[in-house]
């Protein structure tokens, strides 16, 4: 884009966010970056442009940036979650596609700063990434990048096991605080009138034991316990990367900073993985809403609908988040404007509300709910929705039932589309092994992958590590000892 | 209002090299592993059949990035139809669909469901860096030839063109640093005894004038694994010599009872049958030195595979034969195939040959291929030759 263009694009954006602030959307401030594809694409590939170095990211750039090359695929934009929030454009774009862009990501932005999920991610990441890197390049330096990157790529394989609910951390102090109790009664029944004296040490932290005094905390206290006795390890706990951080009796204190910083990303990136469907759809629809406002030329218009239809294009073997998203969006809007008679009497559904239940949803809803909620009978059909399984050597359609497919859909998205693996004992066959268990909901995992990450749970535990999941309807329990993986049948 | 909300920028991006930085990690990591299963990719039938398509598919473990994720193929997915899509309909037949496309950045990483493709060049540059011909020597002065020029000195004077700007520019700041320490005031400025010219010197290589004498037994004793690992062992041995030295010939002798040259094609995908007498391949070898390939002028590499299981009245003859073939040849390799470690008479009768130039190596298993390359395609401590 030459300087003339950026000109015409500074002043378009003008005029966007005056449309944008009409409908009433309300982002964050916003800093449009305008790059090279290499550029890009390298934000693609890391997802926030201060990240740090690791060859799965250089692996996946090379493949994003080679599809891109040969025309493949392309990447728009990027837009961070952070207050103020960066855009990247792409400087390949025409100017046409960069007000598109503009326009897009509004309405990330306004989900971003306004969607529950949203609520807990800290809008200062990019920094704080920065600062993370910083800290892996020094770790390099003083360990050696041989043993960091072991550490990494450990970490990495393992760093989707967080917990990101918002209440997590409640529960689990909560949690603690029982199950210190408990032990505590059991060790010293309360008989006496004096023993509220015990109580002093709980206020201490519960260091009386250790013989020296503890500050800062009930709970800070009751964790740093609670990390040295494999008696006090809170258990089910479906966060393994706190897990491994706070009771691996192997890591060093910089590999247990290592494990953490990729624990506070995956979190931060948490809630993008939950909303995938519902803040795509939304953004497409501002995208759509507002460029309907501004004046195009013809041919600025055709550009327009090519690129928008583009970017809705259904596929027969995937699930395009934009195109689904946007047609549940609109119809909500559509079924809320203008209720049916049945909506009317039963629900007491007034006319003219699509808007208003619009920004109702897109603040209180994820995925699961949304498409639960919002994906209805008529949409499916609409949309021919099915779902495919391979047989044989074809992937054929198997279930065109909407219900169905709405639960399959809803399924899948659950946990972010990814396994839910919980740390059932830390303390398996009195051994310190770690006893790892797969929540089963009917889809099996990859058993090869299995194998192969086992080690790596092994590399930051130290000790057995087993894994328990179902294959063809049986239990079976996966054990890694340090040498070689078994299974066996339960 | 809306004006103060947002900046548009355009900066210089020419110094964000991240991406590339880790993109080459990967690579070094791709070609570690290659390194690492290296004797078990080059003993790879898909290679060996490929017909010259250069690229392999090959497991490469250590860049797969492993997590507890679901099973792709054995789950149902969802798609989207074009209307009326009917159960049983077909979507895609063979490979798996590609998920992860599509527009929009997203931090949903594409699932990885690739092997590792490997180019056939990328196996060999690895194979080939850690060969060489042994004992290679410049067999007449005239044989030696300037292959290419090597910048490798920096001088004074030279052309202009070739002014090496960094010594330069350094010299010249040494230079106005140490006068600037006698008088006040730095005053930098290029003099003309600051210049400093790269300058180049020939490369001279021996030319190698050498010849590789490959000899297969083809007896009917030789099984279908002996007969893979001897052609898989030439294989990897003529695509070697082609790339890395020019002018190397390659004959090849084919033998049961008797020896006979055959063409490249034929050695390498026609059999025979019969019985084996292995003096019959050397003996050939020897009229061949004599009559075409002069030791003072060649370096001569016979080497020779078979299962050893020769007709024992031979033997007596054949190391008699091999220590003359020693002492005209550069090295003598004999790769013997020999997969249930059953006792050979001719590896027996070998062992009292002690030349320097002599190698031998036991192949038991498809891995072993690769050690074989190694063992005689490579320099060893080799005493200069008796008198």
């Amino acid at each position: 884009m030459n300087d003339a263009e950026l000109k015409e694009l500074e002043r378009s954006i003008e005029w966007i966010m005056e449309i944008a602030d009409g409908f009433g959307l309300d982002y964050f401030p916003m800093r449009y970056e305008v790059c090279p594809s290499d550029v890009i694409y390298t934000f693609g590939a890391y997802g926030m442009p201060t990240r740090f170095s690791h060859w799965s990211f250089g692996k996946a750039f090379h493949r994003l940036k080679l599809e891109y090359d040969f025309g493949l695929s392309r990447i728009y934009e990027l837009v961070i979650n952070s207050n103020p929030s960066y855009a990247f454009l792409l400087d390949g774009n025409t100017l046409l596609q960069n007000k598109t862009v503009c326009a897009h990501v509004l309405g990330h932005s306004d989900f971003f700063k306004n969607n529950i999920a949203f609520a807990q991610t800290s809008r200062d990441m990019v920094e704080r990434m920065a600062a993370n890197a910083e800290r892996v390049r020094r770790y390099e330096l003083e360990y050696g990048r041989q043993r960091v990157e072991q550490v990494l790529d450990a970490g990495i394989a393992l760093q989707q096991h967080v917990d990101a609910s918002w209440h997590a951390d409640t529960v689990r102090r909560e949690r603690m605080r029982r199950l210190c109790e408990d032990k505590w009664q059991r060790a010293r029944p309360r008989t006496g009138p004096y023993d509220d004296l015990w109580q002093i040490g709980e206020e201490n932290g519960w260091n009386g034991t250790d013989g020296q005094a503890k500050h800062g905390g009930d709970e800070a206290g009751a964790d740093a316990y609670a990390r040295r006795s494999a008696q006090r390890m809170l258990v089910p706990e479906r966060d393994l990367m706190l897990f491994l951080i706070d009771y691996s009796r192997v890591l060093e204190e910089w590999e247990r900073d290592i494990l953490s910083l990729l624990r506070e990303e995956m979190l931060y990136f948490w809630p993008q993985l939950e909303t995938k469907i519902m803040n795509e759809g939304w953004a497409t629809y501002w995208h759509l809403r507002i460029m309907r406002e501004m004046d195009l030329t013809d041919a600025e218009a055709v550009d327009f609908a090519q690129m928008h239809a583009g970017v809705v294009l259904p596929s027969r073997t995937t699930i395009n988040p934009y195109q689904l998203g946007l047609a549940i969006w609109e119809d909500i809007e559509k079924r809320w404007n203008d209720p049916t008679e049945e909506e009317r009497e039963r629900f007491g559904r007034e006319p003219g509300q699509g808007r208003d239940k619009m920004f109702e949803v897109r603040e209180t809803e994820t995925d699961v709910s949304f498409l639960r909620n919002y994906l209805t009978k008529e949409l499916i059909e609409d949309l021919d929705l099915y779902l495919y399984q391979k047989i044989g050597n074809e992937w054929k359609v198997v279930e065109t039932d909407w219900e169905k497919v709405r639960d399959h859909l809803c399924a899948s998205r659950v946990n972010g589309g990814i396994p839910v693996i919980w740390v059932a004992d830390g303390d398996y066959h009195n051994n310190g092994e770690l006893y790892l268990k797969h929540g089963y909901e009917g889809v099996e995992l990859d058993l090869k992958h299995v194998e192969k990450t086992l080690p790596y749970v092994h590399r930051l535990w130290g000790r057995g590590c087993h894994l328990e999941t179902v294959v063809d309807d049986r239990a079976v329990l996966f054990s890694y000892d340090g040498r070689r993986v078994q299974r066996k049948f339960l | 209002m809306a004006a103060s909300q947002f900046t548009l920028s355009k900066e210089d991006w020419s110094l964000h090299r991240k991406g590339y930085q880790d993109q080459e990690r990967h690579r070094e990591k791709v070609k570690q592993a290659i390194k690492e299963n290296l004797a078990d990719l080059i003993s790879d039938e898909g290679i060996i059949m490929s017909d010259g398509r250069q690229i392999v598919r090959i497991p490469i473990r250590s860049l797969e990035e492993y997590r507890f994720r679901y099973n792709f193929n054995k789950s149902k997915q969802a798609g989207t139809g074009k209307g009326d899509s009917q159960v049983g309909d077909v979507i895609a037949s063979d490979g798996p669909p590609q998920p992860g496309q599509g527009q929009g950045a997203g931090n949903l990483p594409g699932v990885d469901y690739v092997e590792a493709e490997v180019a056939l060049e990328d196996i060999e540059a690895e194979l080939f860096s850690e060969l060489t011909l042994p004992n290679l020597k410049p067999k007449s002065p005239d044989d030696v030839v300037a292959r290419d020029i090597d910048f490798r000195d920096v001088r004074k004077t030279g052309l202009a063109s070739n002014i090496d700007k960094k010594r330069t520019l350094l010299e010249s700041l040494r230079r106005s640093q140490r006068e600037s320490a006698r008088q006040d005031g730095l005053n930098w400025r290029i003099r003309p005894d600051d210049l400093r010219y790269k300058t180049w010197e020939d490369v001279e290589e021996p030319d190698s004038q050498a010849v590789v004498l490959a000899m297969m037994d083809t007896s009917g004793s030789m099984g279908l694994f002996e007969k893979y690992c001897a052609r898989t062992f030439f294989f990897w041995m003529t695509r070697f010599l082609r790339t890395k030295y020019e002018t190397v010939q390659i004959r090849y002798i084919a033998h049961h009872t008797e020896a006979r040259e055959v063409s490249e094609e034929h050695f390498f995908t026609r059999g025979e049958s019969g019985g084996t007498i292995c003096s019959s391949a050397y003996e050939y070898a020897l009229t061949l030195i004599e009559k075409e390939y002069p030791p003072q002028r060649y370096n001569i590499y016979p080497i020779h595979f078979s299962d050893g299981d020769n007709l024992t009245s031979d033997n007596e003859r054949c190391v008699r034969l091999v220590e003359k073939l020693c002492e005209q040849s550069q090295m003598f390799g004999y790769a013997e195939v020999n997969q249930y470690g059953r006792g050979s008479t001719l590896m027996n009768a070998f062992g009292k040959i002690n030349h320097p130039y002599f190698r031998t190596v036991v192949i038991r298993e498809k891995a072993g291929i690769y050690q074989a390359l190694k063992a005689f395609f490579s320099v060893r401590d080799d005493t200069s030759r008796p008198a």
